[in-house]
């Protein structure tokens, strides 16, 4: 394809480049052409289907109103909302316990410590359901701790196929990628700070609280962002468990497929994918780094 | 930084065993289940013997699905390489406020959830001569969301070397463009290649939210099939499933963990 392009006429180039040398013709022409397949790609597969769902949510009886008025069903609302509280606790409490765990791993070294890691971070991958399994294994009928609070005499502790379930569910999926985005903005970390703390006389907390913490903030808010936005999109962990756990995600699922209800389903996917792609957005520009959600 | 806490205090100990619980909190689950896919009665344990009767049962009954899965991930893969390593190039090229927003475009199949993404590719390409229930349609699925894992995964490689410099020297010696990118470009980013090949084959082998949507009977995958066997089998052909799978991953897993491990840009 660059055969072609390259007699193109040359066009401007901005004054800080260097000068052009020969062969360099026709160099924008090329790396449109370049990037043109991913982007029609994207265009006719990704964009096009999104405005046609946008104009489906709109287009029932109510119109564009529609995109409020589907949020005034109780149901709908409920959903919304208990989704949007599981999303913020599973943040909160993976924000908490892979900053504990990210930062002692860091900051110190014994033997293990490679294993420790890899292991740590070795569900990075785990689609939903599988993370659902696991969930089962550990909280279901069958599972770990109901087998171990029944030994102690408590009674059989299941919670694996409900909102507490997904919750572990989601922290369990999020732990590895915070854990991997929290060791790698803690080595980058300046030693000399938290040396110059600890020569004025600053204890072990303090020298978190007030060097580590504030340093590690750009990182904890785009993982926390990607975190929360992946438990709001997530749709296999809360299928395996049960497709009775009220979060958006099945909701949208039942409204298209038992109740064919598509015009609200649009509409309803079209309010989550605005609320991720903006919990993203707002993540990248506080932080400055790119972050994407996943599975 | 890490001479500087080292005194193995009771701090130490503490935040040791708080890691420790978290990774056994990780780990003991998938071992629970691995172990499940091995043992002959789940409910009865252990002593009811190991077995390789319910791996056999899923490879009888589910290789259709593995095999689909293997499939959709190789294309998904060819896809993803053709279509990104050429744009994370004019991406890299060109920085600047154009490249950032289509990067930002790029990345949104992955920001917004696989759930929007699949209903509206069955509204509108449902319809569409037998595209609905070709493997395709998933295979389509499939490369929106991977593709920019490889962009950013050979883009974060190209950000770190000298493109245009390298490039520049084999200018002045004679190469045309294809030359260039076939023996300067390519072999200079090949850690970021293949970081992002690992990572697109291990998302579509594992992809559940657009796939459980855009499949249909005659085209299910692997995941697709675990929830099945998750919400009907007993629980060792289940467990016995996700055995297949993490055998499946296990490989890129390690060989992405070793890519982290030196200091690769992680995706």
């Amino acid at each position: 394809m660059s055969a072609c392009v390259q007699d193109a006429p040359l066009p401007h180039r901005p004054a800080a480049r260097p000068p052009v040398r020969p062969g360099w013709t026709g160099e924008p022409l090329r790396l449109a052409a370049l990037l043109a397949p991913a982007a029609a790609v994207f265009a006719a597969f990704f964009l096009l289907p999104l405005v046609r769902l946008i104009l489906i949510g709109a287009g029932g009886t109510a119109g564009w109103s529609a995109y409020l008025t589907t949020l005034a069903d109780s149901g709908h609302l409920d959903s919304l909302i208990s989704t949007l509280a599981l999303s913020a606790g599973v943040t909160l409490v993976t924000l908490a316990v892979s900053t504990v765990a990210g930062l002692f791993l860091v900051r110190n070294r014994f033997p293990g410590h490679a294993l420790l890691v890899a292991l740590l971070t070795f569900p990075l991958a785990f689609p939903g359901v599988v993370i659902g399994f696991m969930v089962i294994m550990l909280a279901g009928r069958q599972g770990l701790i109901g087998t171990i609070t029944q030994a102690l005499g408590a009674g059989k502790l299941v919670f694996a196929y409900s909102m507490a379930g997904l919750f572990l569910g989601y922290v369990y999926f999020s732990i590895p990628r915070v854990i991997l985005t929290v060791m790698a903005a803690a080595e980058k970390l300046d030693p000399r700070l938290e040396e110059a703390a600890r020569s004025l006389g600053a204890s072990s907390w303090r020298v978190v609280a007030d060097v580590i913490l504030p340093a590690l903030k750009p990182a904890l808010i785009s993982a926390g962002a990607l975190c929360f936005a992946t438990s709001m999109g997530a749709f296999g962990t809360a299928f395996t468990l049960a497709t009775r756990i009220n979060v958006l995600p099945m909701t949208i699922y039942t409204e298209f497929t038992l109740q064919a209800n598509i015009a609200a389903a649009a509409a309803l996917s079209v309010l989550l994918g605005l609320i991720t792609w903006a919990a993203l957005a707002v993540a990248r520009s506080v932080a400055g780094t790119s972050v994407a959600a996943a599975g | 930084m890490h001479s500087l806490s080292n005194r193995r205090g009771w701090g130490f100990w503490l935040q040791l065993g708080f890691t420790l619980l978290v990774c056994a909190l990780l780990t003991v689950p998938m071992a629970m289940s691995m172990l499940a896919g091995l043992t002959a009665n789940y409910f009865v344990g252990l002593k009811s013997g190991l077995t390789l009767h319910w791996v056999d049962e899923v490879l009888r009954v589910y290789s259709g699905t593995i095999l689909l899965s293997l499939q959709i991930a190789f294309a998904c893969l060819a896809c993803t390489l053709v279509l990104g390593v050429p744009a994370a190039y004019a991406l890299a090229r060109r920085p600047g406020r154009i490249a950032r927003l289509v990067e930002e475009m790029l990345m949104m199949p992955v920001a917004i959830p696989g759930l929007a993404t699949a209903l509206a590719l069955i509204v509108t390409y449902g319809g569409v001569g037998d595209l609905r229930s070709s493997w395709l349609f998933i295979l389509i699925g499939h490369v929106l969301f991977t593709l920019p894992f490889m962009v950013r995964a050979v883009l974060a490689v190209m950000g770190s070397i000298d493109l245009t410099t390298l490039e520049e020297g084999a200018a002045s010696l004679g190469a045309g463009f294809l030359r260039r990118f076939a023996t300067v470009v390519l072999p200079n980013c090949r850690s970021g290649i293949l970081a992002g090949s690992l990572m697109v084959l291990t998302l579509s082998v594992g992809e559940f939210n657009l796939t459980w949507l855009l499949h249909t009977p005659l085209t299910k995958t692997l995941p697709v099939g675990l929830a099945d066997s998750y919400a009907s089998l007993r629980i060792e052909i289940g467990s016995a499933y996700t055995l297949v799978f993490f055998l499946m991953i296990v490989p890129s897993l390690i060989l992405m963990q070793g890519l982290f491990r030196r200091g690769r840009p992680s995706v």
